[in-house]
């Protein structure tokens, strides 16, 4: 127990001294998961959609792979990002490894399966109920998927912030292809992971309370602003 | 449908202007990969400052076991490694990777243990009868487990004793984890371990644990230096590779690693030779 | 310009998992008139509807209009019993069948603020469309339906499980739609309203039709014993 409440100490002596390392690596962890997030947004959502309108041979399968997906260790992706982008891979000429866009790059592949699940599953619901109207109006397939993706906002949201939520946390697979470095691409938890290892726990459960803290100012600056930018009630 | 495009390109270029502001503004840079036991120690938070003033050069560090460090260098993903295990590095060197290994300082291991010592190896004469007594009292022993310059170090030292671990099981545990995973669950549960000095005096979590056996020429951990083979891999920075060698053999560098301290203890002993390049 | 119909549907079914729901069915809609679609609950008249307004594939048979099946479906509008409502405002849904085909959304919009007011929904114009009672959701649908100005336009029971005030102002929407020339075909299992609204009827029983006259006929002789004893509110099976 006193662990803990030190850990919780020391993230507000932390946060409130402003330290210039912790800004730094708060700001780090933020690009890349934030980006991760964009991009995995722009791949995942309109494939859930499209698996969802779109009735051919291997859909189900597709569908069944993207489930699998979402359990993939991320130690794994990180491996496999690490040997395409290592400097002897396919991808070494881009010379990306060790960079945040590898880890961003990792972080893409884990989550862009999870959103594109719960994408999926809400643009499924919403075509059962908008496929009468949609087909009768002849609308496009394109037409069809904006229309799905623009109404389903608040299920893709939660898609989105499911997605940062795993990628914000996530250690094994950025260590390997970021390599915390110092100054470089430290993130919060590949932070956390140098103090466990060096036996101070406190320090470390202090920038796990700081995730927890980013996380949670995420997911409400996400729902406020789009509150705001909706303005109805339902 | 234009205001989801709308709603979508703002929130678009935030993230591109977010992942693009990242770029670094140093003149020049080299990834090292270091172990996680010369890290720990914190001398690369006194060097990596004092190189970037001298040599205008960004060291960055790539934390890691040797095994991976050597792998790292044999991909040219970094441009140098600083490694603890010296068959390995021949090898390393024999197949090319590298040009040359250099020595640059040593340290030593250390055997932790509960404090009450229940194998009494504190009294042990040396580290071959310190790991026997361990063997004998059956006394749980973590070990890394993980292929590192130190794990290949515990193995060779239990051939010295003449203690076959494979045969064991119960009392010694293969954490197959890196020196701080190891020491915390050396803590956990109150087992002995092989650790680098700097690791365990730097280390927060000692617990129960205590430093119970050192010395003698077997527990001696030599750091080489070993620059990735420009004919190689065309890529690598070898030049920020030949500054750094030259910087750490020099005598400000020596003096810096033969001075510095943790609780008192002087943790490293320079001992890098002058244009050795053959070794 | 040539016209959607006459539309002729010949021996048309719709199969579904090895179960014959509709059909054959041979029907033809002449030009003029507002036809309702009569028949017990579960006859098949949904499926009719959807089977000829193609939102269900053809199992057998053809439908053939007077125009290229292509241009055809754009001249049709069809409103489900449950209207899918658009997760925006009232506006937005009325307006978004003119913005799919591309009309400018500034036009879209105010179109679709006109049709809001003619069909009684003026004050809700901003408001979100889910939480609209049932009878409005009906109105927004049939104004959605209506604001592309098709030739041909399906319901589907509009007016099930809606209050007595709602129906009325619904049935008067249609009399005026019907009045600037829309082709109406609408299904409805209220004997009351068909007697109010139909210029012909077709009764349909077990998936097929079974009669299909001018209203006065029908409400006055019809032929087959179900639906006279539809028609007098009997219970059939």
């Amino acid at each position: 127990m006193s662990d803990i409440w030190h850990g919780l100490v020391a993230a507000f002596r932390l946060v409130i001294s402003f330290d210039a390392d912790l800004i730094e690596i708060i700001w780090l962890s933020l690009r890349v998961t934030l980006s991760a997030v964009l991009i995995a947004s722009l791949i995942g959502m309109p494939l859930g959609a499209w698996l969802a309108i779109r009735r051919f041979r291997y859909r189900r399968i597709i569908i069944a792979v993207l489930n699998a997906l979402m359990g993939l260790p991320p130690v794994v992706v990180g491996l496999i990002v690490y040997l395409l982008l290592s400097r002897s891979g396919p991808l070494g000429v881009l010379n990306l490894l060790f960079t945040p866009a590898a880890m961003i790059i990792a972080q893409v592949i884990i989550i862009t399966p999870l959103i594109a699940s719960i994408a999926h599953q809400a643009v499924r619901d919403l075509w059962f109920e908008y496929h009468d109207l949609l087909i009768s109006l002849n609308a496009t397939s394109r037409q069809k998927m904006l229309t799905l993706l623009l109404d389903a906002r608040r299920a893709l949201l939660t898609a989105a912030l499911a997605g940062f939520g795993r990628a914000v946390g996530e250690v094994g697979a950025v260590i390997i292809v970021g390599g915390n470095i110092d100054h470089a691409t430290r993130v919060l938890t590949t932070a956390i992971a140098l103090e466990t290892s060096k036996g101070n726990f406190a320090l470390a459960l202090a920038l796990g309370f700081v995730l927890i803290g980013l996380a949670v100012t995420v997911s409400l600056a996400t729902h406020g602003l789009s509150r705001t930018e909706r303005g109805g009630t339902w | 449908m234009k205001r989801l495009g709308a709603r979508l390109i703002p929130s678009l270029s935030l993230g591109f202007a977010l992942a693009v502001s990242g770029a670094s503004a140093q003149s020049q840079e080299m990834k090292l990969a270091v172990t996680t036991s010369f890290h720990n120690s914190g001398l690369s938070d006194i060097l990596v400052p004092e190189i970037a003033k001298d040599l205008d050069l960004e060291v960055q560090l790539l934390v890691v076991g040797t095994g991976q460090a050597l792998r790292l260098g044999r991909a040219g993903d970094v441009d140098a490694i600083l490694v603890h295990s010296r068959a390995a590095e021949e090898q390393f060197v024999a197949d090319g990777f590298a040009t040359h290994r250099r020595e640059i300082m040593y340290n030593d291991f250390v055997l932790v243990g509960p404090s009450s010592d229940p194998a009494g190896i504190a009294e042990a004469a040396d580290i071959g009868a310190a790991l026997s007594r361990i063997a004998k009292a059956e006394a749980p022993f973590a070990s890394r487990g993980d292929d590192s310059g130190t794990h290949r170090r515990e193995i060779s030292l239990w051939d010295i004793a003449g203690v076959d671990v494979a045969q064991q099981s119960a009392w010694y545990r293969s954490v197959g984890a890196g020196m701080g995973a190891t020491l915390n669950l050396a803590s956990g549960m109150n087992a002995y371990v092989l650790s680098d000095r700097a690791s365990w005096l730097n280390f927060g979590n000692k617990g129960d644990l205590a430093l119970l056996f050192s010395g003698g020429s077997q527990l001696l951990n030599q750091y080489a230096y070993l620059p990735v083979n420009l004919a190689r891999h065309r890529h690598v920075a070898s030049e920020s590779a030949r500054l750094l060698e030259g910087w750490l053999t020099s005598g400000k560098a020596q003096a810096l690693i033969g001075a510095y301290k943790i609780s008192g203890q002087r943790l490293f002993v320079p001992n890098a030779k002058e244009a050795d390049k053959n070794s | 310009m040539t016209g959607l119909l006459p539309l002729s549907v010949r021996k048309a079914e719709v199969i579904l998992r090895g179960k014959r729901i509709v059909g054959p069915v041979d029907l033809d809609l002449d030009v003029e008139g507002f036809t309702i679609v009569m028949g017990p609950n579960g006859a098949g008249k949904t499926t009719l509807l959807r089977m000829i307004h193609g939102l269900v594939r053809l199992s057998g048979g053809e439908i053939s209009w007077n125009l290229p099946v292509r241009e055809a479906r754009t001249r049709q509008a069809f409103v489900s019993q449950t209207p899918a409502i658009l997760r925006r405002t009232v506006q937005d849904n009325i307006a978004y069948p003119l913005i799919l085909g591309g009309t400018p959304r500034r036009l879209a919009r105010e179109k679709a603020a006109e049709w809001t007011e003619r069909v009684g929904l003026g004050p809700a114009l901003q408001r979100q469309a889910v939480v609209l009672s049932g009878g409005e959701k009906q109105k927004l649908a049939i104004a959605r339906a209506l604001i592309t100005e098709p030739e041909l336009l399906f319901l589907d029971e509009p007016t099930a499980n809606l209050d007595g005030r709602s129906m009325k102002e619904i049935e008067a929407i249609l009399g005026e739609a019907r009045s600037r020339g829309r082709r109406i075909v609408m299904a409805t299992h209220n004997v009351g309203q068909a007697r109010r609204l139909a210029s012909e009827v077709v009764f349909v029983y077990r998936g097929n039709v079974h009669e299909h006259r001018d209203a006065a006929g029908f409400f006055d002789d019809p032929h087959s014993d179900e639906a006279r004893a539809f028609i007098y509110g009997d219970i059939v099976e």
